[in-house]
């Protein structure tokens, strides 16, 4: 009898643990809105909470390991939340028609830009602080 | 039969219940093919659904709003999610100690040519003012990138299908471009591919060893935090 009821509390107690880091996650979010929206400063809610949490994680010196778990968990899933924003798209087909040149030739142009700065700065920058 | 059939679909159609489901399910398929084809980029789960959906919604005239009705739900969970990078970035600070001033000075310079280099190459293509500040957040990950430009009066939906192509593209060019301007130092590799390409780049620089992995992903998440921070000011300098 004890060995059956034991998995179903320590599930139980997992659960439970599982929505405290849950809940941590949208009170640094909630935070974070509020704070953007009382100093009227152009930053998304969520990028105040996540500086929050990561405020938070210095202080504590280390992850508590439920909340490793659900961020884990939502983060690999985080592909899947980007889908409902993306289908946005076919609002905006006539813009695209029109404009797919330009904005094709920005984003290959700019991206290969980036990495090329990017990568040959750092190893540039890395050797010489290397030899220092 | 047929008004038993009809009235079927006058309640699928009321209900999000059915938008939502059709988003996961079509989701889950995309990304069986995806691991079925290898990971390919051009194979990414999220453009494979979004084109799906998009030309699902568009042959049943179902507008966006009723589709997003039951897709906010998977949509709200970006917030939180966007919270949760916190993990990554701590446990990734440690490698920041290594090189403190090549670090900034590299990330800071990439963040910059990113966005400034976007907005003027469409700019000079005569891009209205509102998709260049959608473009513009184009290389920081999908999350941070889509709150910047709705900040900042741009197109979310846009600024998502903009950044997962810039993902792809880097992702699959940036080892060949990496080769060729004989960038060999890991950290550097790492650094340009995260910095560029956000989460979809480091999924490709994780085959370049875990020194460039540690860099693409904590580029990753500074990279969102410098563009988040400069690109306000820019845009109100650029238009002001």
């Amino acid at each position: 009898m004890k060995g059956k009821v034991s998995p179903t509390l320590l599930k139980k107690m997992k659960d439970t643990t599982v929505l405290e880091s849950l809940a941590v996650l949208l009170f640094c979010q909630l935070i974070g809105e509020l704070i953007v929206l009382y100093l009227e400063i152009p930053v998304p809610g969520p990028v105040v909470g996540m500086l929050l949490l990561f405020a938070g994680l210095m202080i504590r010196g280390n992850i508590p390991e439920p909340l490793a778990q659900t961020a884990n968990g939502l983060l690999e899933q985080l592909s899947l939340l980007f889908v409902p924003a993306g289908v946005g798209v076919m609002t905006h087909l006539t813009l695209l028609g029109k404009q797919w040149l330009p904005l094709t030739a920005s984003l290959v142009l700019s991206t290969l830009l980036t990495i090329a700065v990017t990568g040959l700065l750092m190893q540039k920058l890395a050797n010489k602080e290397g030899k220092l | 039969m047929n008004d038993r059939v009809a009235s079927l679909w006058v309640y699928l159609s009321a209900t999000p219940l059915l938008h939502l489901t059709l988003t996961i399910c079509i989701f889950v398929l995309a990304r069986l093919l995806y691991r079925h084809y290898g990971r390919h980029s051009w194979m990414n789960p999220v453009l494979i659904s979004v084109l799906a959906l998009v030309v699902l919604l568009i042959s049943t005239d179902t507008p966006y709003d009723i589709y997003f009705e039951g897709a906010q739900f998977v949509h709200f969970m970006l917030g939180p999610a966007t919270v949760a990078l916190a993990i990554p970035l701590y446990r990734q600070w440690s490698s920041l100690k290594r090189h403190p001033l090549a670090l900034t000075v590299s990330l800071l310079s990439g963040s910059l040519t990113a966005t400034v280099s976007a907005i003027l190459i469409a700019k000079l293509g005569g891009v209205s003012d509102q998709a260049l500040i959608s473009i513009a957040p184009k290389s920081v990950t999908t999350p941070v990138a889509m709150g910047i430009s709705e900040t900042l009066g741009g197109l979310p939906s846009l600024t998502a299908v903009v950044v997962i192509l810039t993902g792809i593209l880097g992702a699959s060019v940036g080892p060949w471009l990496l080769d060729k301007l004989r960038v060999t130092n890991p950290m550097a590799k790492g650094l340009a591919m995260g910095t560029a390409s956000h989460g979809i780049g480091t999924g490709r620089a994780i085959y370049m060893g875990d020194v460039a992995a540690a860099f693409a992903g904590l580029a990753m998440g500074l990279n969102g935090l410098a563009t988040t921070i400069l690109l306000p000011v820019l845009w109100t300098w650029f238009r002001g």
